[in-house]
Formats: structure tokens, sequence, C-alpha cells
């Protein structure tokens, strides 16, 4: 762990450090970068995640698809997939809003790789979940409620 | 050491899907235990997925990903016989690394 790192991050916030970094070519466009994602994993709230992957004005796309069940009835598994038909997909994150952190998962896609992915992920109550997806350097969104009968988060 | 990930990787169309079950607890760290302390959290963090040792996707997950994870993604240009191999880190450092050939 590289502690000047982490201050500097601490001192600037999250997303204008990921945009300097790009400006000075520290960073590859398209392949979210660690420190981006630790921070994107510890907001709270949809808008604050959405800040923190610098995806703030994504825009709704109807070119992406989340599949699961409208009701699922274990919070605790809950099968989610996002499917991107947008040209040049480079990552997909799941976003579930009203989890204590929203971000569940982030996903680049490489070369090689159908942009396509499913997983299976908690779900403390019923909530809308959000697909972001960065294609050609810019952000997209779509949105869908899922309702859950038993929540994932309990103990 | 963990235990093996259930791998399989099926090529229709030179596109194969590959379905991942991986075996960890994937503990949020929100969650107490019968006596009220609280749970460390354990979870894997860092998906990477290779075709033929040429990494095609990666997953950075939270602790919001469902005990024993599973995973379905698809790669493009992959045929009977190349390999796939699937290795996670989690929050602890621990890892595994298993490979199939894809059927």
């Amino acid at each position: 762990m590289n502690h000047q790192r982490r201050n500097t991050l601490k001192a600037a916030s999250g997303a204008s450090l990921y945009g300097a970094l790009l400006t000075i070519g520290l960073l590859k466009p398209g392949q979210v970068s660690a420190q981006t994602l630790a921070e994107a994993f510890k907001a709270q709230g949809i808008p604050a995640t959405l800040k923190a992957l610098g995806a703030a004005d994504a825009a709704t796309s109807a070119d992406i698809t989340i599949i699961s069940p409208d009701i699922a009835e274990n919070g605790a598994v809950v099968p989610v997939g996002i499917r991107s038909a947008i040209p040049k997909t480079e990552s997909m994150a799941l976003l579930v809003e009203k989890n204590p952190s929203a971000l569940a998962g982030a996903y680049d896609i490489l070369e090689g790789a159908e942009a396509e992915v499913s997983m299976r992920i908690k779900m403390g109550q019923s909530s809308d979940v959000i697909a972001v997806v960065k294609a050609d350097g810019k952000f997209y969104m779509a949105r869908k409620e899922i309702k859950v009968t038993l929540g994932g988060c309990g103990g | 050491m963990a235990d093996p990930m259930k791998i399989r990787a099926v090529s229709r169309n030179n596109v194969a899907d590959v379905r991942v079950l991986m075996a960890h607890e994937m503990e949020t760290g929100q969650r107490k235990d019968s006596s009220g302390n609280l749970v460390p959290a354990w979870y894997i963090n860092e998906v990477t997925a290779s075709l033929n040792g040429k990494p095609v996707m990666k997953a950075h997950w939270g602790p919001a990903i469902s005990k024993n994870p599973y995973l379905q993604f698809k790669i493009k240009d992959a045929k009977k016989g190349d390999k796939v191999s699937i290795t996670w880190v989690d929050n602890k450092g621990e890892k595994r690394t298993d490979e199939v050939t894809v059927g």
C-alpha cells in the first residue's frame, strides 16, 4: 500500500483525482482504477456512487438490459445480469439503491469478452437496481425495480 | 486453501458461455455473531478471467455479492480446446486459480 498515494487520495476527491490522473496519462481509460473503485465501494446512495465512478452525468439508455426476476424471494441470492448493446462497452457496474453501500460489482470488459455478465447479489430490501455502462468514454445507465420478499442482510 | 471453483465453459458459434461457481463466505462485515460481535468483512474483491492466458474480463466485487458467488459471462472467438482460467483474490489476500478446457 502506497501511503503517499492514499493521503493524496484523501486530500482530493476521488472523482477529480481520477480526472487529473487521466489528463496526465497515468491511467488507461476504459479500466476503472483501483482507487476510484475503492471510493465507489465506500460511497452510500446512488448519486454519491455514480459520482465516485465518474458517472454522475450518465444518460439513460434503452440499449442496456437488466436481466432479473421482478420479485426475488430470497434477498441473500438475487440473480441479476447486465447486457449492453452499446458499441465499445468498456466496463459495466451494478448498483443497488437501498443497500448499505450501493455498488455491488463492477466489470472491466476487455477485448475478447462480450458485454454481458450475470451474478448473484444480496439485497437488504426491495430496491431499484441500476446498471451503469461505460462505452467509448461515455456513461449510460438503466434502472429496474426488484421486489424482495425476504431481506438478505439479516443475521 | 479454498475449495476449487466449479467452472463450465461451452462454446457455441465461437462464443464461449462461461459459468463459474466459487466457494467463499462473502461475509459483509455488517453481520453480528450470536454473542453480538461484528463478524469482520471477508469477501472476494477481484476476479480475473483469461482465455489462453490473455485476460478478457475483470470483476471488482464488494460484499454485496452473494455467498458462494456465481458468475456468468461470454468470451468471443473461443473454440473447443481453448483454456479458460479464473483467478479470484479476496480482501485478506487469499487467492485461487482454476482452469478448464472449453467444451
